[in-house]
């Protein structure tokens, strides 16, 4: 799972007011090479929950984001590289995403998230 | 096609497991429409993708591969109740060589990406469970989550539907399955009503032999299942 992916979800826990973000619990990671592509990065950059990013890039290792981002930084190669490469490249293969509110670790096995609430939680 | 790569999956490379649903004439035409539209995207490609249930994952990874044969870069999301789908959805993705744009998520519909994913939706994909089955083969689980769709096979579809307008963004359009029995015309107008624009984009007739080969499969899976409970 690609930390993209990880700033949507948000627990939905039965009851849970703060389920965003999963804090992760990172035992393996993979860095998987993705295409460049600048014109999604401007276009999903508004969109980012940025210190939600920052805060899973530290946890899977991943180093160099600042942390606060602008749009002009969006004209600076240097930090189009990086973004990319935390957003995209960095997999989440084992571990667990914990929810913030209530703790529920939800397992991480093979790259998928097992996101499925027991009848209790729905 | 600017890479050279293929341009839908191949059969011979999606995984299927016994408790997954192999692709079949409907995932075929559910592919045959998203090829059919696929240039669309070139002018105006596609930020983010969803399928709902993924089954073998031949579906997602069709659309991953067209998205690609048409230089839009994407981001996709495939969703399965069942964790052998997910796994092979993962599986067929690899051997494609797409797994790297496409995060499966292990999740019932797309409940844990709302609200995150509101209003931006691009493209969605939905294959339900269709056939009318009686309504406790819905929460069987397994396999028949993939085929069990209760009272006039509408049981999921009615819980992914009132999710549709939320989801899809302002150009966003949704690519879905539905048979006779579910009532397409009744589909058709729920979605009008809820102010989107519905319309039937590719017809097939089941050719009596698929069908009978459909539905004795489906028949030796009930068997299956039901084989555990009888003993």
């Amino acid at each position: 799972m690609k930390l993209l992916t990880h700033n949507m979800l948000a627990c939905h826990i039965k009851g849970v007011q703060n389920g965003f973000p999963f804090k992760i619990e990172a035992e393996k990671v993979e860095v998987q090479e993705a295409d460049f592509e600048p014109d999604f990065l401007q276009h999903i950059f508004p969109r980012i929950q940025w210190a939600a990013l920052c805060e899973a890039a530290a946890a899977m290792g991943v180093e160099g984001l600042p942390a606060e981002a602008t749009e002009e930084m969006l004209e600076d190669d240097a930090f189009m590289k990086k973004f990319h490469h935390a957003l995209l490249e960095v997999h989440l293969q084992e571990g667990a995403l914990v929810c913030p509110e209530t703790g529920r670790k939800f397992p991480v096995s093979a790259g998928i998230p097992n996101l499925l609430l027991t009848e209790d939680e729905c | 096609m600017s890479t050279g790569g293929p341009t839908i999956a191949s059969i011979k490379n999606t995984a299927f497991y016994r408790d997954v649903y192999e692709p079949a004439e409907d995932s075929f035409a559910l592919v045959d429409a998203l090829a059919a539209h696929a240039h669309t995207w070139r002018r105006a490609p596609p930020r983010l993708c969803l399928e709902v249930g993924c089954g073998s994952g031949y579906v997602v990874c069709s659309l991953a591969l067209l998205l690609r044969g048409a230089g839009a870069a994407a981001q996709l999301l495939a969703t399965d109740i069942n964790p052998a789908a997910a796994a092979a959805t993962a599986e067929t993705l690899e051997a494609h060589g797409v797994h790297s744009r496409v995060d499966v998520l292990l999740t019932d519909l797309a409940l844990v990406l709302l609200p995150a994913l509101a209003g931006r939706v691009d493209v969605l994909v939905f294959n339900p469970p269709y056939v009318p089955t009686p309504e406790e083969e819905v929460e069987r689980g397994g396999i028949a989550a993939a085929w069990a769709g209760g009272e006039r096979g509408r049981r999921v579809v009615d819980r992914l539907l009132p999710l549709v307008p939320a989801l899809l963004s302002p150009r966003g359009e949704m690519f879905m399955v539905a048979v006779h029995e579910n009532e397409p015309e009744e589909l058709l107008a729920l979605m009008r009503d809820a102010g989107l624009e519905a319309r039937v984009a590719l017809q097939r007739k089941a050719d009596e032999e698929q069908r009978e080969r459909q539905q004795r499969r489906q028949q030796d899976l009930q068997q299956q299942l039901k084989q555990p409970q009888a003993r």
